[in-house]
């Protein structure tokens, strides 16, 4: 277990003009399951394979433990890693890979069956361990791939993408068993993953990254909930948060923000952007929908209903925008009828349309 | 081909009459491409066979006309293969043979494999340029690098010597060695390697315990086309040696003087390895020449 | 395990830029040290012989420049017929190799029951040399060969025919068609096979789904999509075609010239290398020629290739 401090790290590959990994700097506690989310080419397998050792950051360093491992090896690093394609070695069979990194390190027999049996039995993989990679499924790989890291009981345990592999059924399985398995051995961790429900079940925190940099790290729930950015707002959650565009005016001290034909209350604090182009963020199950006119609500058409099982998903046009609605399964709403919706007036972010950032609204 | 296997289904008339129908046709049409198959199969197999008869007819047996096709058990025997297989120079041939084979595989593989990896493992400037120089190293006719050679290697004193003829074979097949070393190396992921490498491998332990003992299956089957490249090579074999023939050289160099059961015998011989050699390629004969000829 | 790591001191920043530098000039020597011993190699057996034949074939017996050695190449009896007959079988054994390997491939593809018997079977002679291919099929078509024996037992002749004498050049140059066919169709059978295998089923299934007969799908889409296999395999065996001639020593002899044996024959029983060495230099010429007329004429643009 140790602390990780990664300290303005910068990588541009060879050809490349933009760099893959940008200065970053982040700190993971000790025990802390830290994801890092992005979609593809964000740079988080490039960050996650420098603190690995199997590639090496142009500048800044990177300490495990407190100790500057910048330069080392992997096999200096007291890291293990859980690759996207399991990366189980074919010619050995399924004791022979979780004993590997054991006997690299020349422990005693005794010892690697110890802890063998011991990472087999935690991974429920003790019928198979005479078997070879090719006579085990996809989620049995998997597991003989988290079982190889454990069983050597690293003070850093990486993983890249481990579940993107696997069918849905077994992903949601396994996940489930990752976060209790990554609980119990209190490893500090860090995730690699590009898709947000993931992240969001498992992570203590999650470091959000686009093009290099880290856009926002935080807890699940601020990210969710309060997103740095348009793209994190968009790009986390399911359906995205809406983004409605709005005139923002000061009236009597006050913010008032036209959306359409409709007049959103802001924060006084943003009475500041008097005249300027507002975008407002809002999330899909933080709107009231109605069927009925209520005062302050945005009306609206019910272009598409989606039922999706547990709740009924809206595609409602206000103005020329469309708005995304999370109702109950049942609500009688009827394709192309009219709405009412009714924000969750604290549930509002704001952003400027320009950087794309969130306006201090507090 | 499968003309039939999508069965329509008929909007009018009798379907079932015209499903027979058609499968009628497809079934010919099946007779016919067995047929086709078993033809080339004879064209293929029967040269082989009838050499095979050659080699161990009695050597009068093969001045006589007309022959059976399928000869009397009294009509077959070992004489004429032992014979041309004590004939003067011959047990010395095929020992030189099996030796530049060998030697041939061996500096080929030594040299090539390193070079492969080199290919398939890193980006480095200039290996653009080194692919492109392996693969335009097939334009050039290796036949003719023999004859300057003569001349440089009686210089070297490595004229008549079996070394000199290992030099010039690996130099033949030396490119298509480094092409498919790189690709076998290619084929087992990176990952398997990393993988070593964060479990406390040094770089040169993760080659040794991952990537070799992937790799040994394909090596080993360009150590056969190494082997059997060498075996059947003559030009260079021929006129770079004068005494140290191998077995092809020892044949070519005395056909104008050899009777017809030396050929004969001498031609079986020749083909021995070969048949050995598709028999343990079968599994490999796709990847292998697929790569091997691009 | 962590018990040793935590035991690492901490590093300084200043040794540890130095051991990144270290470790990045490594990273980037290391291919080029494995390289260097096939380079080497190759330049000094491959590369230098190529440019030893062009000085040689223009060097005379006792030093200086000459063009003599061309000349008396050319004034040779057999060297206008060895550039005949060259060509001739070019001409006419590379359709037959093509059409034989394609029909070949075609069946392989057609799920026959024991295929695999068939491929290895059919691919017996690629690891036969030319020189065997003579012999074998000397067994065949010399005078008491077994093609005589066959046809005598049919009836169809009363004394063996003489296939291989220069009185019959028609069926000498036929003897020789078909032993190089039997011998070098099997390599050209491989590249076409591993050219369809790549070729994704979904084109002839949506082919078929639009009307398409099985010989419209040859011609439409199995050929084209066939185009740079064919190619690699016409440029292949070009190449090899100058380079054959003891196939054609073991069944006739010299009276069939061609440029690789005359190349042989000058330096293995006249020992003259010099021209020995304009031979070399005319197959390589020709080598490459050839290979940059292939390329010039079926070039296959780009995004046909992306299959």
């Amino acid at each position: 277990m140790a602390e990780i401090n990664i300290q303005t790290v910068r990588k541009t590959f060879i050809g490349s003009k933009q760099p893959a990994v940008n200065d970053i700097d982040l700190t993971v506690a000790n025990s802390e399951f830290m994801v890092l989310l992005g979609p593809s080419g964000c740079g988080k397998t490039t960050l996650l394979r420098m603190i690995a050792g199997l590639e090496y950051p142009d500048s800044g360093s990177i300490l495990i433990g407190g100790r500057d491992v910048t330069d080392l090896p992997p096999r200096s690093r007291g890291i293990a890693m859980v690759f996207q394609s399991y990366a189980v070695f074919p010619h050995m069979t399924v004791y022979d890979n979780i004993a590997f990194g054991l006997r690299m390190h020349h422990a005693s027999k005794s010892e690697i069956s110890r802890k063998v049996e011991r990472a087999a039995d935690l991974l429920q993989l003790t019928p198979y361990l005479k078997r070879f990679s090719a006579q085990l499924s996809g989620g049995q790989r998997q597991r003989v791939a988290v079982a190889r890291a454990i069983v050597m009981e690293p003070s850093v345990l990486l993983m890249d993408e481990p579940l993107s592999n696997l069918d849905a059924l077994l992903r949601l399985n396994f996940r489930s068993e990752l976060k209790k398995l990554v609980q119990e051995i209190k490893t500090t961790t860090i995730y690699v993953t590009h898709d947000q429900v993931e992240a969001l079940s498992l992570g203590d925190r999650i470091a959000v990254m686009r093009d290099g940099e880290i856009v926002q790290c935080g807890t699940p729930m601020e990210i969710y909930s309060n997103p740095a950015t348009e793209f994190i707002g968009g790009f986390i959650g399911n359906p995205p948060m809406n983004f409605l565009h709005g005139l923002l005016q000061r009236q009597n001290g006050r913010a008032r923000v036209t959306v359409g034909d409709h007049v959103l209350e802001a924060p006084t604090t943003l009475a500041a952007h008097d005249g300027a182009t507002v975008i407002v963020g809002i999330r899909a199950e933080n709107i009231q929908a109605a069927l009925q006119s209520v005062p302050d609500a945005l009306a609206a058409r019910a272009e598409v209903i989606e039922p999706v099982g547990s709740h009924m998903l809206i595609t409602a046009v206000v103005g020329d925008q469309r708005v995304k609605v999370l109702t109950r399964a049942d609500f009688p709403v009827e394709t192309n009828g009219s709405l009412w919706l009714q924000p969750e007036w604290d549930k509002l972010r704001w952003f400027d349309p320009e950087t794309h950032r969130e306006i201090a609204a507090k | 081909m499968n003309t039939a296997t999508v069965t329509k289904p008929a909007e009018t008339g009798a379907p079932v009459v015209r499903r027979r129908a058609r499968s009628r046709r497809h079934m010919l049409g099946r007779i016919g491409l067995y047929a086709l198959a078993i033809l080339i199969t004879l064209f293929m197999l029967l040269p082989i066979y009838l050499i095979a008869v050659s080699a161990f007819s009695p050597q009068a047996k093969i001045y006589t006309f007309p022959k059976a096709l399928i000869p009397h058990r009294s009509d077959l025997s070992t004489a004429t293969f032992s014979f041309f297989i004590h004939s003067t120079g011959v047990p010395q041939s095929v020992r030189n043979s099996i030796v530049v084979g060998l030697g041939t595989l061996l500096l080929s593989t030594l040299i090539g494999a390193p070079a492969g990896l080199a290919l398939a493992r890193f980006f480095f400037r200039g290996r653009g340029a080194f692919q492109l120089f392996i693969l335009s190293t097939r334009a050039f006719p290796g036949v003719i690098l023999a004859i300057p050679l003569v001349v440089t290697f009686i210089r070297w004193n490595l004229y008549d010597k079996l070394l000199g003829v290992i030099l010039v074979h690996t130099a033949f097949t030396l490119p298509t060695t480094i092409l498919v070393m790189s690709s076998i190396f290619v084929s087992i992921p990176r990952d398997l390697e990393e993988a070593a490498l964060t479990l406390g491998c040094t770089p040169f332990a993760a080659f040794w315990r991952i990537m070799l003992p992937l790799s040994l299956p394909g090596m080993a089957a360009v150590a056969i086309f190494t082997f059997v490249a060498s075996w059947n090579e003559v030009f260079a074999a021929t006129i770079l040696t004068v005494k140290n023939r191998t077995l092809p050289a020892q044949v070519l160099a005395s056909l104008n003087s050899s009777q017809l059961p030396y050929k004969f015998a001498g031609g079986f011989a020749l083909v021995i390895p070969s048949l050995v050699f598709i028999f343990f390629m079968r599994r490999y004969l796709f990847n292998m020449w697929g790569r091997v000829v691009r | 395990m962590r018990d040793q790591v935590a035991a690492g001191e901490r590093a300084i920043a200043a040794p540890a830029r130095r051991a990144r530098r270290a470790r990045k000039g490594g990273t980037t020597t290391a291919p080029y040290l494995l390289l260097v011993p096939a380079a080497l190699f190759l330049a000094i057996f491959f590369v230098w012989p190529m440019v030893q034949a062009l000085l040689l074939s223009v060097r005379g017996e006792h030093g200086g420049f000459t063009t003599a050695n061309f000349h008396r190449m050319t004034g040779d009896t057999y060297f206008w017929p060895a550039v005949r007959y060259t060509l001739l079988f070019i001409v006419v054994i590379l359709p037959c190799q093509l059409a034989l390997a394609l029909a070949m491939a075609l069946l392989l593809q057609a799920d026959l029951k024991g295929k695999g018997f068939f491929l290895y079977i059919w691919a017996i002679p690629l690891a036969i040399s030319d020189l065997a291919s003579g012999i074998v099929w000397l067994a065949i078509f010399s005078p008491n060969g077994f093609l005589n024996s066959i046809l005598h037992g049919l009836g169809l002749e009363e004394n063996p025919f003489p296939f291989l004498t220069l009185e019959h050049p028609v069926s000498r140059f036929l003897c020789i068609v078909i032993a190089e066919t039997w011998r070098a169709t099997s390599l050209v059978m491989i590249i076409l096979l591993a050219g369809i295998q790549v070729i994704p089923k979904d084109y002839a299934e949506a082919a078929e789904v639009f009307g398409a007969t099985a010989w419209q799908r040859l011609r439409y889409v199995t050929l084209p999509l066939l185009r740079p296999s064919l190619q690699v395999a016409l440029i292949l065996r070009t190449l090899a075609a100058f380079q054959v001639f003891a196939i054609i020593l073991a069944l006739v002899g010299r009276t069939v010239p061609v440029l690789a044996e005359e190349a042989y024959n000058w330096s293995a029983v006249l020992t003259n290398n010099y021209i020995a060495a304009a031979y070399a230099v005319v197959i390589l010429v020709v080598s490459i020629a050839v290979t940059i007329v292939y390329l010039r004429a079926l070039r296959v643009r780009d995004e046909q290739q992306g299959l």
